[in-house]
């Protein structure tokens, strides 16, 4: 046999199979999808039966992982245009950002029934640029004050439908009896951009402060946060948890639902877990306020905080149809409907379309329906004229991630004790300095 | 009477030995308890200790959320692989080392060890952008060089050790009892050389199985290994300390099972007791 | 004994190896040298500048630097100190007759089996949470005040947590090496009427040094990049205490996204653990030839 027939009938054999894999390609496409591992994700990863039976020919590769190990994949794999993920799960904080890079398709195939004007407006516009969604909000959450009705009752209190701060620190005192293991005021401490400065930059707004004044000069050193911060460690020595300095929204849930704090501030998606009964030994006790505002006036109306997981499809995704369909399924009406029907109307993800609550079987299941809803309806993340970046708790621009980061360890190290506030505020300052001098931002 | 004391003795450092062997053990002993409590018990004050209702409803909600085998299949695939390209190129340098070593075997042996020592993170974007250019992102095969490339140092560190041990008195002594250099490896230097191999190979396998940069960030799906299947279940949002004490006892069980079967071999095979 | 043909057998048996680490060094060494001198950010991979030795001096300026330097050093010392010395008294508690030595030795070798991440986790959550943690409980217990770990000792904590990992492997080490000691030289000493305490001085401890020697060195090239237990537990906080070089690192490359700062920090790392093997080999290398 002659080299040449050898390589014909090779040709031809390499053709054929290139023809069939073609082919089975056309009918069946994977989709690889990246997502956190909150719960609302793991219920949708339950469902993903439902997508498969209505898409034929679409089968759904999960990646669940926690939320820094993800963060950290899908930032490097999208910046790197490594093309491993068709789906990524990603917040309010990194749409604007990458969809400046050019590195997130415009989701524009989301079909006929998708009702986009469903979408709350405040969250529609966090997740477009230029009138172009690069991301569809699977769900959202603002902050509220999540108090013990039974605590407040005894210490002979009621919660005010707009709490200020001085309310919440008489609160916290008359409600502690660390004695018994009961502490006055849980708030977030582990350091982290998202965790205990998602909470820091949000109290700080109440007295007035932001991260970056008009021309990028970082604000650490300004009365508003001296204010924020010198209150925050103070409240947390006297009336909070030991080792607060390391917990994060999971230790606060935990402690509060071992009915160990009278009050937690956070993101109101705390609410279904402290009102579900396998996971807090109070769920009958547990109202919600609005989360509350600077000492002597509103500044900033108190609604600081705004995040929604979305979903969003790389631009170096091969499969951006088959991508779509998926988001288009994960986050239509007809999701939150099967959702109900299969875990209750209480676990459906909130936050999202304006529709959930106008619908009365929601608000009748979800006690903190209203209070979420108002929070999200009021926070606004646009950029003004003394604030130049987009984001309330967070700042949209690249450098936030490090600084944040960076000076969520300064507040740490005061909680802790080991560092003044003063000190920590500084280091603060320099740390940011520092960065927004090495970004270009300023001299 | 001097049996007395050395009874008396014997009890007491069976008593010590437990006591310490006990607390070393103990936070994977809570973890396995624990895994077996509602996430609600996990965290009930004081702890409960044995007398709770033990339940597995953690162990079958991890299985309905992710395809544990397919995670271990992966584990098993990259702890093996890696292992045996390592000792193909481990054993024939380390036994060079430990036979013929010339003056500057010891610089290469410290060289070797010195290339483990730039930090996995300093280098995770150019090695991820190497791998992309070769198409090697989520590929076991990609991983299982990456693995052996890491672990080669400590493998040549462990053989040469071993080998070091062997006494060239005993291949004489074949020599002078005509033994042919094949005679004299298979049947004298193998036997002698087996459990340092076998104990190496585990200290690999186990390092290849707990490896946990590389195999989490170059990996999505298809060759994502346990340490990925971890990552899904450390702190999630709500209770999470008795799923997570199921997930770790999945994640670790197998590993356990094997190093304690193979730990008489193991420590065996570090004593070279014949020999000495 | 030593031919020229047995030297070249030797060198073909150890090629293998050496030309696969040495591709395995020179590449990311090379790559991470190339971009340590260029400013790029992950997220404007567009444009990435020459800067020549910028990076160099921004990570280097880093406020943290010389904390994270020290922590680095003490996170080192930390964890040898606590498994060599750990280490030799296991090892001498399980070289003796015990009842149930066989069940012991699994228990001790345990730890090592688990996964850095999962170790961190077991015990951030469940042994040292001061309030829920069983640690704090049976402190409470005890009448005494819970201490809260990750906030107020930091790295100490991160100490205890590595060293349980790598107790087991130095134990196991030197065990063998105990083992191999030979009865007849113990015997002999004590007929000559050596104390049990100068036993050990002259006799057991000398036998032991070559193996002591290769714990402390592999446990090192190990300790000097431990990252996923900072990560886990205390994020290299409160403030920078728990900070280490490599944990500096990691927050260029991911927090940062600085690809190049991060970069320039590999490099200042190796050579950092370079200057420390060479003060290690000073010291402790003779004992290798042994």
């Amino acid at each position: 046999m002659s080299i040449k027939v050898c390589l014909r009938a090779g040709a031809a054999l390499g053709a054929l199979v290139a023809v069939t894999v073609s082919a089975t390609a056309q009918e069946s496409t994977t989709i690889t999808v990246g997502t956190v591992n909150n719960s609302d994700m793991v219920r949708m990863q339950g469902l993903t039966s439902d997508f498969e039976e209505k898409n034929p020919g679409i089968t759904v590769n999960w990646v669940t992982l926690e939320e820094n190990i993800l963060r950290q994949r899908v930032t490097t794999d999208i910046a790197t245009n490594g093309g491993q993920f068709d789906v990524m799960t990603i917040g309010t904080y990194e749409v604007p950002i990458w969809a400046k890079q050019d590195w997130l398709a415009p989701l524009d195939q989301l079909g006929d029934s998708y009702d986009m004007d469903d979408l709350i407006p405040s969250i529609r516009n966090a997740l477009s640029v230029e009138d172009n969604l690069y991301a569809a909000p699977f769900y959202a959450e603002s902050v509220l004050t999540l108090y013990r009705k039974d605590l407040f009752e005894e210490a002979g209190l009621e919660m005010p439908e707009q709490p200020t701060w001085d309310f919440i620190a008489e609160a916290a005192e008359k409600t502690a009896d660390k004695d018994n293991g009961v502490y006055g005021i849980c708030l977030r401490g582990k350091p982290g951009w998202g965790e205990n400065m998602g909470f820091l930059g949000n109290m700080a707004r109440e007295f007035g402060a932001n991260y970056f004044d008009a021309d990028w000069q970082p604000q650490f050193e300004s009365e508003g946060w001296k204010n924020a911060i010198t209150l925050y460690v103070d409240l947390m020595t006297k009336y909070g948890p030991p080792g607060a300095a390391s917990n994060g929204f999971n230790e606060n849930l935990s402690l509060f639902g071992q009915g160990k704090c009278a009050m937690w501030i956070d993101a109101s998606v705390a609410a279904s877990f402290v009102t579900d009964p396998e996971q807090s030994q109070v769920p009958d006790q547990v109202g919600f306020g609005a989360a509350p505002c600077g000492t002597s006036d509103c500044p900033n109306s108190g609604y600081n905080w705004l995040w929604a997981w979305s979903l969003a499809v790389p631009n170096g995704s091969q499969k951006q149809e088959a991508a779509q369909k998926f988001i288009s399924w994960a986050t239509s009406k007809e999701y939150t409907q099967l959702v109900a029907e299969q875990e209750g109307w209480a676990n459906v993800p909130p936050g999202t379309r304006q529709s959930l609550y106008e619908n009365q079987e929601y608000l009748d299941a979800a006690p903190f329906a209203q209070a979420t809803i108002d929070a999200i309806n009021s926070a606004d993340p646009e950029p003004t004229d003394d604030k130049p970046y987009y984001g309330l708790q967070f700042a949209a621009i690249p450098e936030f991630q490090g600084i944040g980061t960076a000076v969520g360890q300064q507040m740490a190290s005061a909680l802790s004790g080991s560092t003044s506030v003063d000190q920590a505020l500084s280091q603060a300052q320099a740390i940011a300095t520092r960065e927004m001098t090495r970004g270009g931002y300023i001299e | 009477m001097a049996r007395q004391v050395t009874k008396q003795r014997k009890i007491g450092m069976t008593v010590l030995a437990w006591a310490v062997g006990l607390l070393i053990f103990f936070p994977i002993l809570w973890t396995f308890l624990t895994s077996f409590k509602t996430e609600l018990t996990a965290i009930s004050i004081p702890p409960q200790f044995m007398f709770f209702d033990w339940t597995t409803e953690n162990y079958s909600t991890i299985n309905s959320q992710a395809n544990y085998f397919h995670f271990m299949a992966n584990s098993i695939y990259l702890a093996l692989g890696s292992t045996l390209l390592g000792l193909l190129f481990a054993i024939p340098a380390a036994w060079a080392m430990a036979f013929s070593p010339t003056p500057r075997t010891k610089d290469i042996l410290l060289w070797m060890l010195s290339t483990k020592m730039l930090p996995a993170v300093g280098v995770y974007i150019p090695i991820y952008l190497l791998f992309i250019n070769l198409g090697l992102l989520d590929s076991r095969f990609g991983l299982i060089v990456v693995l052996f490339l890491i672990n080669l140092p400590i493998m040549v560190w462990m053989l040469y050790t071993y080998f070091k041990e062997i006494p060239v008195d005993i291949l004489e002594a074949a020599r002078m009892d005509g033994a042919s250099l094949r005679q004299e490896i298979t049947q004298v230097l193998t036997p002698m050389a087996v459990p340092g191999i076998a104990s190496t190979v585990l200290l690999n396998v186990i390092l290849a199985w707990n490896e946990a940069f590389w195999t989490l960030n170059l990996t999505t799906t298809d060759a994502a290994p346990l340490t990925a299947f971890i990552a899904s279940y450390s702190s999630p949002q709500g209770n999470f300390y008795a799923k997570l004490s199921a997930a770790s006892m999945l994640a670790i069980a197998p590993i356990l099972v094997v190093g304690w079967f193979s730990q008489k071999q193991l420590v065996r095979g570090l004593t070279f007791g014949a020999v000495k | 004994m030593a031919t020229q043909n047995t030297t070249k057998v030797a060198r073909a048996m150890m090629a293998p190896s050496v030309i696969a680490l040495l591709i395995w060094m020179i590449v990311p060494l090379a790559m991470t040298l190339y971009y340590s001198t260029l400013g790029y950010s992950l997220y404007n991979p567009i444009s990435t500048p020459f800067v020549g030795l910028d990076n160099y001096t921004y990570f280097l300026t880093d406020p943290t630097f010389i904390a994270a330097l020290t922590n680095t050093l003490v996170l080192v010392v930390g964890v040898l100190i606590i498994t060599v010395g750990g280490g030799i008294l296991i090892a001498l508690l399980l070289d003796q007759d015990v009842y149930g030595v066989n069940v012991v030795r699994l228990l001790v070798i345990a730890p090592f089996f688990v996964m850095p991440t999962v170790a961190a986790l077991v015990w951030k959550n469940m042994m040292m949470n001061p309030v829920y943690g069983v640690i704090g409980q049976a402190m409470s217990g005890l009448g005494l005040a819970p201490i809260d770990w990750m906030t107020d000792v930091p790295l100490t904590s991160i100490i205890i947590i590595v060293a349980w990992q790598w107790l087991p492997f130095a134990t196991l080490i030197l065990l063998t090496s105990l083992q191999s000691l030979s009865a007849d030289q113990k015997e002999a000493a004590e007929m000559d009427g050596a104390g049990a305490l100068s036993i050990f001085w002259y006799i057991t401890l000398p036998h032991m040094s070559r193996a002591i020697t290769v714990v402390v060195l592999i446990q090192t090239i190990f300790l000097l990049s431990i990252f996923a237990e900072i990560l886990v537990t205390t994020n290299g906080g409160p403030g920078s205490q728990s900070t280490n070089i490599t944990y500096l690192v990691y927050q260029q490359a991911i927090s940062f996204g600085d690809i190049g700062a991060a970069s320039a920090g590999g490099i200042v790392a190796v050579i950092l653990a370079n200057i420390v093997a060479i003060f290690l080999i000073k010291a402790i290398g003779k004992n290798l030839d042994a």
